[in-house]
């Protein structure tokens, strides 16, 4: 029963399919896209006529992960409904598998595209496993007893880390050791060396790779969004009983939506992890995991195009703060604690839709679009 | 009246947002202030906020202090000038930090403070070509396959190794037990070379315990491990935080064996509500302290005292003789203010890696640096009498 009421298809009546897909779906998809390649183009172009200057060229790549960390996360708190305080976790098993998967391979072959996509999927596989893991025993828990819970694991993920060795052989061959450091090797060709984290790693993450990610997170989560398994994950987020009464298996969706965020943020983990010759395990603390939270909360919860604004913003300002100087960090506190508040201020935002409206040169017909946006996030 | 309010923050901030945007945009490639044409641009990276903001905050202030003396000394010679960028003591802002001041048009890195954003920035300057020398950050592999890259602070694990020597020659019969920080590259670095030298020397460490975080206040258990193996000396590498706890609980067991840690340790008589009669008698390896009685220690501290109102520690002295000594070798170059970074490295390097020698405050005697980037100085043993340190 509940599989025939989710899966259109086999309805087979194609209103209903554009009413639940189409638009809105459209929409979406195409503010999404658009974003993330209008950006890249300007920022491409910027960096290329020398218009942006070091300090933000450096951070393109940073952007993209935080920007796919960001989409990610946001299947998980926005359309399964869980608030998980534990995503720098799922980040660092995909950073440090990928970075051990990458000095592994480039000790055997120097073609980067493979070395980069082998590294990514070995990343996101690790990631999805240890979301796996986790997500069994705790997607039983609801609300608040879910979000400590993740953040317990988000911490054990990084304290496990502290302890991880690994290294290479000179035949290439991967060594690997638990609370000790490993024996009779270079210090050059040790991977990850516990509290220090990984050294000497090959930094071969560009800004193209980060769009790719960006738009392959993008198109994931949307998609999912839009399948039988997306509308079963939102039905029991709004309203558990209600879906559990139809049939749906509850645990099943919430693990699915867990574990594929796990895996696509493993997969920005190792963009990121390959984008900086070390990596410590402390990066992935709980303040990582907040910081993602707060793209997600920022750009609104369930709203894809809206946390990869989120994300690059917030990715930029506390660098764009830097002449503040002494008052930066406080700045930027202020600065967040602003935009905040008037994103969620009911008054403030009818008067930026107002003159928004009045402006848009692509407005539609009748005034019932910004009404009905309201309506959903509020939902949401 | 509410909508008004309305307005005005959305203007504000708006206006913020554009602002900082549009600074950000234009600085590039800009020059860095008041800076004039002889004037060579020096800068760092360091933790000038967060939990181990006073360690950048000191590299900033001690190496104010060598920059006005150079600037005051030679009016119409080679200016410097200094600035620090906060990188929060991680990788990913360094290197942020690091693209700031390469857009400001810095010359030389006198950077970073910490260790793990070290390698982070190094990894780029050695890309860039942008000499670099670090005052403090401590871990071998911020020079490793890097020509440009120098350290004048000692390797995590040198300190370990000359720790298990000074303890083996002068506590040829101590039961050792070792307390450390194995989520602390610092900690662990140090750890990871005394404990290869000592069982070099056919010693046995008799009790190993760690803890994770610096913030840890609990030692029970670790100082219950050493008692009850007998350790009479426990060699604690590891900041002065918890080594003030450690101090604080093994006084309350009633247990009494000699403490002996690196250079993380000096600061602990400045540390506030801390009963300094509990640090009596407990020994420390390290290359700068503020009660050392030459000359140029005492000048140094005297002039940090009265422009910044507290005892300066050892990395405001390295960053101190990072200035100078990156200001002598310049001279020695015979390079003129406004030549490239890159050219300016090339000739650097070969200074450093030809026989260049300074004498500062953080070595006894002068100091050379090795190819590999690593520095070559002997640092002094002390232990803490009467409230002060007394040299071994």
């Amino acid at each position: 029963m509940a599989d025939r009421i989710l899966n259109l298809k086999s309805i087979g009546s194609r209103g209903l399919k554009n009413a639940v897909k189409g638009n809105e779906y459209r929409r979406e998809a195409s503010i999404s896209y658009g974003i993330l390649i209008i950006g890249y183009i300007l920022l491409s172009l910027g960096a290329a006529t020398g218009l942006i200057g070091h300090n933000l060229q450096g951070q393109f790549v940073p952007i993209c992960v935080y920007v796919s960390l960001a989409v990610s996360l946001n299947l998980v708190v926005g359309i399964s409904g869980e608030l998980s305080l534990g995503h720098a976790g799922f980040m660092a098993v995909g950073a440090f598998s990928g970075i051990v998967m990458e000095r592994m391979l480039l000790a055997h072959m120097s073609f980067e595209p493979a070395v980069m996509i082998l590294s990514m999927l070995f990343g996101a596989c690790m990631a999805a496993i240890a979301g796996f893991i986790i997500g069994i025993p705790i997607l039983g828990l609801r609300g608040d007893y879910l979000a400590i819970v993740t953040l317990a694991f988000g911490e054990i993920i990084r304290n496990f880390m502290n302890v991880l060795y690994f290294g290479l052989d000179e035949n290439g061959h991967l060594k690997f050791a638990f609370n000790h450091t490993i024996e009779g090797i270079e210090n050059s060709q040790r991977i990850i060396t516990g509290a220090i984290g990984a050294t000497g790693t090959k930094t071969i993450s560009t800004f193209n790779w980060g769009l790719l990610l960006c738009i392959f997170t993008v198109f994931v989560v949307l998609n999912m969004k839009n399948s039988k398994q997306g509308r079963a994950i939102m039905a029991i987020r709004d309203n558990r009983i209600a879906a559990e009464s139809i049939g749906l298996d509850v645990r099943k969706y919430k693990l699915m939506a867990f574990v594929v965020s796990a895996a696509l943020a493993g997969m920005a983990g190792c963009l990121f992890g390959l984008n900086y010759s070390t990596l410590v395990p402390l990066k992935f603390n709980f303040n990582t995991s907040v910081l993602i939270l707060v793209f997600v909360v920022l750009g609104g919860v369930g709203n894809i195009w809206g946390c990869i604004i989120a994300a690059t913003v917030l990715t930029i300002l506390p660098e764009a703060f830097r002449q503040f100087a002494d008052y930066r960090m406080l700045t930027y506190a202020i600065v967040l604690i602003l935009v905040m508040i008037c994103t969620y201020n009911p008054t403030i935002k009818a008067r930026v839709t107002a003159i928004w409206n009045r402006i848009n040169p692509f407005k539609k017909k009748g005034g019932d679009k910004p009404k009905k946006k309201k309506t959903g996030k509020e939902a949401a | 009246m509410k909508k008004t309010w309305a307005k005005v923050v959305v203007v504000a901030i708006s206006c913020m947002m554009v602002f900082s945007f549009a600074a950000c945009g234009s600085k590039s490639g800009g020059s860095g202030g008041d800076a004039g044409d002889n004037t060579l641009k020096l800068g760092s990276t360091g933790p000038l906020t967060g939990p181990a903001a006073i360690y950048g905050n000191a590299v900033k202030n001690g190496g104010q202090i060598a920059v006005d003396e150079i600037n005051a000394a030679n009016p119409d010679g080679v200016q410097v000038s200094w600035q620090v960028e906060d990188d929060e003591g991680d990788g990913e802002k360094a290197v942020n930090a690091y693209n700031k001041l390469v857009d400001d048009g810095m010359q030389v890195l006198l950077g970073s403070v910490t260790s793990g954003a070290c390698v982070a920035v190094a990894e780029k300057t050695f890309e860039d070509r942008v000499f670099t020398l670090t005052p403090s950050a401590s871990q071998t592999a911020v020079t490793e396959g890097k020509d440009n890259v120098f350290q004048l602070c000692f390797r995590d694990p040198d300190q370990g190794t000359i720790s298990a020597d000074y303890i083996v020659e002068n506590f040829p019969d101590a039961k050792v037990g070792v307390i450390y920080n194995n989520a602390s590259d610092y900690s662990a670095g140090i750890f990871d070379g005394f404990k290869k030298e000592f069982e070099a020397k056919g010693k046995e460490i008799v009790a190993v315990e760690a803890f994770a975080d610096d913030a840890n206040t609990d030692f029970q258990a670790q100082l219950n491990s050493m008692k009850n193996a007998g350790a009479d000396l426990v060699f604690v590498p590891n900041y002065y935080t918890p080594v003030s706890n450690i101090l604080v609980q093994a006084d309350k067991m009633g247990y009494k064996p000699t403490f002996f840690g690196c250079d993380g340790v000096d600061g602990i008589l400045t540390l506030e509500n801390f009963d300094k009669n509990l640090a009596e008698g407990v020994y420390l390896l390290t290359p700068f302290t503020a009660s050392a009685e030459d000359e140029k220690t005492q000048k140094f501290v005297e002039a940090y005292k009265e422009a910044y109102g507290e005892e300066p520690n050892q990395f405001a002295a390295d960053a101190y003789d990072c200035v100078y000594a990156a200001y002598d070798a310049f001279a020695k170059t015979g390079l003129k203010a406004d030549a490239s970074a890159a050219d300016i490295c090339e000739a650097m390097v070969s200074q450093f890696t030809g026989g260049f020698s300074y004498e500062g405050l953080t070595a006894s005697g002068s100091m050379k640096w090795k190819e590999t980037g690593e520095v070559d100085k002997m640092p002094a043993v002390y232990v803490i009498e009467g409230g002060k340190y007394v040299e071994k």
